[in-house]
């Protein structure tokens, strides 16, 4: 089992999904927090699904206020960053330079790209907690 | 390959193990503050394997209540900088000056220039997102630092104290004044809250300028300026220490001593938000002879200013007409019936809580200083008293206040300085230089006003940035207006209509050309509220109350400022009085008589202090008073904003209802060097 877990998040991280800060977050599991990281990833997804579902709104609307794009995905940004979804942060900071620039059709592209790899993330995350056994919820 | 628990362990269990064997770092009370609740939820666990004492909160506003209600319940605070409801940066701001709480910034935006401005702003560190555990393991060192710095600080001086005491004999008359003024106690806490704050700033001021940690080296203002002088010289950011010392050449100043105070230094600097770099401009717009002993002062000045950006030098005809316009106020304060104020008045020209008492003095003894508007003022300061409050900050407000005694002077024109933050990137609008006025006493103010040519012309308004001081002095007068720097963004929209308001008030003004009318400006901040401290006059004192919050008003103002500058029309208007109240808060940003009058005012001696601060997108206002006494005239006028004819109008009436007279000064707290 443990051997199971280690080698889904070895994919992981070979993938590029997972980074050193997930790890950190493995840290700081414990006894008194059995859950800490699953319950971090939950929360993450619940969050960012209502960043991205804010994010596909406002482009959505056609009219790009870059300004408010950058600030969504700035908190995005911060979120994944801080779980260790590597993928989706690199996409969050490609999306900010477009942003930037003002490229419309950029973030559309990349914000498509960041859905994807969420997705995958989230997957991948669900597999992985499937394979582990007790998992409580997809998060989201 | 990446192994999970490797590396980690070690470090956690080097925490558990170090916070075992020493308590200290081990409840450590930390306030996290961050609107994502996934790093909120990250951080409090990684804070808590820190065994720290943790509370967290996801609005910055929550935490600021938090913070405001329990002020000695968190050692350290640690906050994202983009957060809906608030700055990160103003919750900075906030918890520096009402907490002095060390505060680490952090944010997955690792882009130099907000790196810069978390550091800028005195954040004590800046964390970059994901924050590693490694990091938040250290940040009790913040903690120790600063207190340690406290400790010296209060070891330091003894007067601290006293000067707390006179600050609390102050407020306490304020206080009763404000009752018998019936002006609204919600505006005077808010504004005693506001000096406090200032108080606070100016403690730290002194720290930099004047004082010195190191129980044994005495950090006189000529020791500090010869310190500045060699920080500048080598630069900031380059100054070690060690060649600071060289250059310094002081026998007995150990290399610890310069580097604890370039320490303090730093941090200052870092308070000042960039502030310090206009330093320079602003001394010699001011001070031509004395720029090296104004450097501290005007760094503390440049700390209030930061967010005021300078307008350029003022004209001489602004300059006269800046002293026309106070000859007119003071008229305008005789004309209400007031009486001339009382030489009582003038004792307490300089009221700010605590500095009053000193500004007295100085004033008193201050026979000949008149240029000490500048020098007075931070040596008449000493960063002591304002340490002691703890929470006390000087306005450099007072130092503008400061004014010669010496008879004969006449108003002293000041030269606006433009200053930008290049730190927050604002964007300076042109304003008009200080001026300043001084007066001596009545008679010399009739004098003067004869003496000045410009002032017997009619009398002109000077267009003043709202954040504008003025001062009334009973003797002296020394007025400075600044302009603020305004943020880029805001300005640019208020400016616009700003001007507006202003041509049409010009209009008016040229009409009744007779008339001298008194322009207030009034900025509603919901944080800062000015009050007139004076005992005397508090109510008619009370012409503006600054709302540091708004933040858009206070671009206004600023953009105000530099409208009238520019517009020579507003000068050609014989006198004018506006006043705005802008929500709950009004702020009085000058009173402009233009008649030849060149009465002294009589009573009011209130000497608001408005600072901006002006960090990013926020910008504050501080706004001090300073009881001034009735002598002073009135000559400081502050055109900043845009006035509306309504609001001339409305102001007229308010005036005709006020009995006294008001002077206000809007001081651009930065700016005002004297």
């Amino acid at each position: 089992m443990q051997r199971q877990v280690a080698l889904i998040k070895q994919s992981l991280f070979d993938q590029g999904y997972l980074d050193d800060q997930f790890m950190e977050l493995e840290e700081l599991q414990d006894d008194a927090n059995p859950n800490f990281v699953e319950e971090v990833a939950t929360l993450y997804f619940k969050d960012s699904a209502r960043l991205i579902n804010n994010i596909d709104q406002a482009l959505e609307r056609g009219s790009f206020d870059f300004s408010r794009l950058d600030s969504y995905m700035h908190q995005f940004k911060g979120s994944s960053t801080s779980i260790g979804a590597s993928k989706v942060k690199t996409e969050c900071t490609t999306f900010r330079e477009y942003c930037r620039v003002g490229n419309a059709e950029g973030c559309l592209r990349t914000f498509q790209q960041l859905k994807k790899e969420h997705a995958t993330w989230q997957d991948r995350r669900g597999l992985g907690r499937q394979h582990v056994g007790p998992s409580k919820e997809r998060d989201k | 390959m990446i192994n999970p628990g490797h590396g980690r362990g070690p470090d956690s269990g080097a925490v558990g193990g170090s916070s075992n064997s020493d308590p200290f770092p081990a409840g450590l009370r930390v306030l996290v503050v961050d609107d994502d609740p996934t790093c909120l939820m990250i951080l409090e666990r990684m804070l808590r394997n820190c065994l720290y004492r943790v509370t967290k909160c996801n609005r910055a506003e929550i935490a600021l209540s938090l913070l405001r209600k329990n002020k000695n319940g968190f050692d350290i605070v640690i906050s994202d900088v983009h957060m809906p409801d608030m700055d990160g940066f103003k919750l900075l701001e906030h918890v520096g000056l009402e907490m002095d709480l060390p505060v680490i910034m952090m944010s997955a935006d690792d882009s130099k220039s907000v790196v810069l401005k978390g550091v800028t702003h005195g954040a004590v560190d800046y964390l970059i997102k994901p924050v590693r555990i490694e990091a938040l393991k250290n940040i009790w060192q913040h903690v120790v630092r600063k207190k340690k710095n406290e400790k010296n600080v209060s070891e330091q001086s003894g007067s601290i104290e006293e000067s707390g005491g006179d600050r609390q004999t102050q407020q306490q008359r304020d206080d009763a004044d404000n009752n018998s003024s019936s002006a609204n106690e919600g505006n005077w806490r808010s504004s005693r809250k506001r000096k406090e704050e200032e108080v606070d700033e100016q403690g730290e001021d002194k720290e930099d300028t004047s004082s010195l940690k190191k129980p044994r080296v005495v950090w006189s203002v000529e020791l500090h300026q010869q310190f500045v002088a060699a920080v500048n010289h080598l630069g900031v950011e380059k100054a070690v220490p060690k060649k600071i010392l060289e250059m310094m050449n002081v026998p007995g100043l150990t290399r610890e001593n310069v580097a604890s105070h370039l320490q303090k230094y730093r941090i200052y600097l870092r308070r000042l938000g960039g502030v310090s770099q206009h330093q320079g401009n602003m001394n010699h717009s001011f001070l031509t002879g004395q720029d090296p002993s104004f450097g501290p002062l005007s760094s503390l000045n440049g700390f209030d200013l930061q967010a005021l950006a300078v307008a350029g030098q003022l004209p001489a005809q602004s300059l006269a007409q800046l002293q026309a316009a106070g000859l007119g106020r003071s008229s305008l304060a005789t004309k209400p019936g007031m009486s001339v104020p009382s030489l009582v008045d003038q004792r307490s020209i300089f009221s700010f809580e605590t500095p009053r008492m000193r500004f007295g003095e100085t004033m008193s003894s201050g026979g000949t200083k008149q240029m000490s508007l500048l020098h007075g003022v931070p040596t008449g300061m000493e960063p002591k008293q304002f340490a002691g409050g703890g929470h006390l900050r000087l306005q450099q407000q007072m130092r503008g206040v400061q004014n010669a005694q010496s008879s004969g002077m006449m108003m002293m024109p000041v030269a606006a300085d433009q200053r930008q933050p290049s730190f927050l990137g604002q964007q300076q609008q042109p304003m008009l230089s200080s001026g300043v006025l001084r007066r001596s006493d009545l008679a010399d103010a009739v004098a003067v006003r004869n003496s000045v040519p410009e002032s017997s012309s009619s009398s002109r308004v000077l267009p003043a940035t709202t954040h504008s001081v003025f001062s009334n002095y009973p003797s002296e007068i020394p007025r400075t207006s600044f302009p603020l720097a305004s943020a880029p963004r805001i300005s640019i929209p208020a400016s616009v209509s700003y001007q507006e308001e202003v041509n049409s008030s010009d209009a008016k003004g040229g009409s009744s050309s007779a008339a001298a009318t008194v322009t207030t400006a009034g900025f509603g901040n919901p944080s800062y509220d000015i009050f007139n401290d004076f005992p005397q006059q508090q109510s008619n004192n009370r012409l503006n109350d600054w709302d540091l919050r708004n933040i858009g008003l206070v671009f206004d103002s600023h953009q105000d400022a530099a409208a009238f500058s520019t517009s020579e029309a507003y000068s050609s208007s014989s006198s004018t009085q506006r006043k705005r109240r802008e929500t709950e808060l009004t702020v009085v940003a000058e009173h402009m008589q233009n008649h030849h009058h060149h009465l002294q005012p009589p009573s009011r001696s209130l000497n608001q202090m408005n600072q901006i601060y002006m960090n990013g997108g926020s910008v504050r206002v501080k706004s001090e008073r300073v009881a001034e006494t009735v002598t002073c005239p009135p000559a400081t006028t502050l055109f900043h904003e845009q006035y509306n004819q309504d609001d001339l109008m409305s102001a007229l009436l308010k005036q005709e209802g006020l009995p006294s007279e008001f002077d206000f000064d809007g001081y651009s707290i930065d700016n005002i060097p004297v």
